[in-house]
């Protein structure tokens, strides 16, 4: 088990290594950075640019910056903000707690949702329920996920009963820790609902096809022959033979989910990533949006690891291997 | 499992006989349709994009009628004079004294169509007091419908130029890791997980951020779809690869490497155009995602500005509150993709059937 997380953890490690090589090299073509933004005004006068360059290590070659920046990363700092004048990581760390805040739950809900219901649909088999499932699911797929969310922030608008974008009420620092609970819940209701309404349907889809495919087969005809309940049937047998392709869609599904978050964050004003990440491009400050893509890729190697624990304990031809 | 069955110049018949069979079709008819539509955009919408018609902002769809106001019915479709009211900018009152019918092919602005055919001859319109707006006017008093059908050659052809764009390159470097194998394999493919760990919201933004911002719209166009194209390319090259790594073996592939053929030959001759069928369904998987992907970077502000239209910065208006919350038609621009993607989707899938059908 170690062993084998281990090497898990060792790739998922190396990955992120070269997701930093290759935002540095991004970096390298970039047209311009912070400071050039500000070289428009001419209260500053380009002697102060080039001191602020050489101050910020602007005018070291990129393996240097690169060291530079690693060094810093190892202290805990992804660099510094130029626009906030602190490091990167006070900017990223709150806010990436917030995006958490809404992408864990949202994970979770699609799959308890998305699982049930897919294998309900599985067992489900008759030619209009095929119709009605594939209409559905496609339907809902090929609805775009921002008018998804700015459909969420209508029915906010609209009901006048859902807090309109934000995180908390502006009065909710005073409120003991049960109240402010609980205006946080009720500002999060809706951004995952509209989380779990664009990242449900794709998983909904895997479930249902991989449970079908284990249906067919014939062991599992053998069992119903045997006349076991057809409810333990599709939970019990049917279930974990087909949950391997699952697990693997878990990671898949954190990607999507974090992808689909930045949306919602932005079009909802919930101060996570998304909005960050779209300040600090508008600003170029650089050192911001590699941090930014930084986490979410190392969000997206937990959520893997945590999707190959999950298929450890799961599927015994793995604990095998290992 | 004869393998050679699929290199046949005829298809054997679809699996599933005719529903298959009218998906595919409908699909592709429909997307050709769409296309075409939108490729004619400047005929057929009755404005240009950038006709403003500052009377009327905000005007809610214009009404057609074929019952006047005296209860007499009329076979031609007509529409009234609207006015804005004295006190509110966008409430618009009917003016029944002041009809008129809708005309085809009337004089309008002027267009260019595919940048060689130019005229002023719309598909239909109506006379000067009158306005048509079929979806409504945007806050400068732009006809949405107009708009819609320019922002589509925009968005649809972003997305699918971007999806030729990947697939390019997945064939290029997929062909070239599948083939020499080895160190260039190793290298290659890796080069494509890091593209793949990288959730790819956050990959396209990126790499959208370290672009300039402040470009011409065509620039902007350009450098939509070649952000889009990059950050696509891993998928198509590994699926690429694994078709030309189990060809690689194949007998008349072996034969004409006997015969001498080097390694560019007989990637060029003999192995990309196996990998014509994955691809083809991999452009059909891409298109919609990448249509998206223009969308959400237009909506965001960082695609294509003002004042050309895209989807998604026609959509980026209505994140104003007082915009959402009063004027319905204002979302339009989010449901247009929703028709097309479902016609790639099915697309897609059909696709899909076919070749495990055939493999």
């Amino acid at each position: 088990m170690i062993r084998y997380l281990a090497r898990r953890a060792a790739h998922g490690l190396l990955m992120l290594f070269g997701v930093s090589v290759l935002m540095f090299l991004l970096f390298q073509t970039a047209p311009g950075d912070f400071l050039s933004e500000i070289k428009v005004s001419t209260q500053i006068s380009p002697e102060t640019i080039a001191t602020l360059r050489a101050q910020y290590g602007l005018d070291q070659p990129l393996p240097v910056r690169y060291w530079q920046w690693l060094k810093s990363s190892a202290r805990g700092d992804f660099g510094y903000s130029f626009a906030y004048n602190t490091p990167a990581s006070t900017l990223l760390l709150p806010r990436a707690r917030n995006t958490l805040l809404l992408s864990i739950p949202a994970l979770l809900i699609s799959w308890l949702i998305a699982v049930p219901l897919g294998v309900l649909a599985a067992g489900w088999k008759s030619r209009w329920a095929d119709r009605l499932f594939s209409g559905g699911t496609s339907t809902l797929l090929a609805l775009p996920d921002v008018l998804i969310a700015l459909l969420a922030l209508l029915i906010a608008l609209k009901t006048g009963i859902f807090p309109v974008g934000g995180m908390t009420s502006i009065n909710a620092q005073d409120q003991n820790t049960w109240a402010y609970v609980r205006d946080l819940g009720w500002h999060m209701l809706l951004p995952v609902a509209a989380m779990v309404i664009g990242s449900l349907t794709m998983i909904l889809r895997h479930v249902r096809a991989s449970v079908s495919e284990v249906l067919e087969s014939s062991y599992m005809r053998a069992a119903e022959g045997h006349g076991l309940p057809r409810f333990k049937l599709l939970f019990g047998y049917a279930l974990p033979a087909a949950a391997n392709p699952l697990i693997s869609l878990f990671g898949l599904s954190v990607a999507m989910l974090l992808s689909v978050s930045l949306l919602i964050e932005v079009v909802m004003s919930w101060p996570g990533i998304g909005p960050l990440l779209l300040e600090s491009i508008l600003a170029r400050d650089l050192f911001v949006v590699i941090g930014a893509v930084m986490l979410s890729t190392v969000f997206l190697i937990a959520g893997n690891l945590l999707g190959d624990v999950l298929l450890y304990a799961f599927d015994p031809r793995i604990r095998r291997q290992a | 499992m004869n393998r050679q069955s699929s290199l046949s110049r005829r298809d054997p018949p679809l699996r599933s006989g005719f529903f298959t069979r009218f998906r595919l079709s409908w699909a592709i008819w429909f997307l050709v349709g769409v296309h075409a539509v939108v490729v004619l955009a400047g005929f057929i919408a009755p404005y240009s994009f950038e006709t403003q018609e500052r009377e009327h902002p905000f005007a809610p769809p214009t009404r057609l009628h074929f019952v006047d106001c005296a209860g007499k019915f009329h076979f031609r479709p007509f529409v009234y004079v609207t006015k804005a009211a004295e006190n509110a900018l966008d409430q618009y009152q009917q003016d029944c004294s002041q009809p008129a019918g809708i005309e085809f092919f009337p004089k309008g602005d002027r267009y260019t169509i595919l940048g060689t055919f130019s005229s002023t001859r719309h598909l239909f319109g109506v006379p000067a007091p009158t306005n048509l707006f079929l979806m409504g006017t945007d806050g400068f008093g732009r006809d949405q419908f107009s708009r819609l059908l320019y922002g589509g050659q925009v968005s649809l052809f972003a997305g699918f130029v971007a999806a030729a764009f990947s697939a390019f390159t997945g064939l290029l470097l997929g062909g070239i890791a599948g083939m020499y194998g080895g160190r260039v394999d190793d290298v290659a493919m890796r080069f494509a997980e890091i593209f793949i760990t990288i959730p790819w919201f956050y990959l396209l933004i990126a790499v959208r951020a370290f672009l300039p911002l402040q470009i011409s719209p065509v620039t902007a166009f350009l450098l939509v779809v070649s952000v889009i194209g990059i950050v696509g390319w891993s998928r198509p090259a590994r699926l690429v690869r694994g078709v030309i790594l189990s060809a690689r073996e194949r007998n008349f592939v072996l034969a004409a490497r006997g015969f001498g053929a080097s390694n560019a030959y007989l990637l060029r001759r003999h192995l990309m155009p196996l990998t014509f069928r994955v691809l083809l369904t991999q452009m059909a998987v891409l298109i919609p995602q990448f249509i998206l992907a223009e969308v959400i970077l237009s909506f965001l502000g960082l695609g294509i500005g003002e004042p050309f239209p895209s989807w998604g910065n026609m959509l980026a208006q209505a994140q104003q509150y007082h915009v959402l919350v009063s004027y319905w038609w204002m979302l339009l621009p989010g449901l247009a993709p929703v028709p097309v993607f479902l016609a790639y989707h099915s697309l897609a899938e059909t696709l899909q059937e076919r070749i495990k059908s055939n493999f």
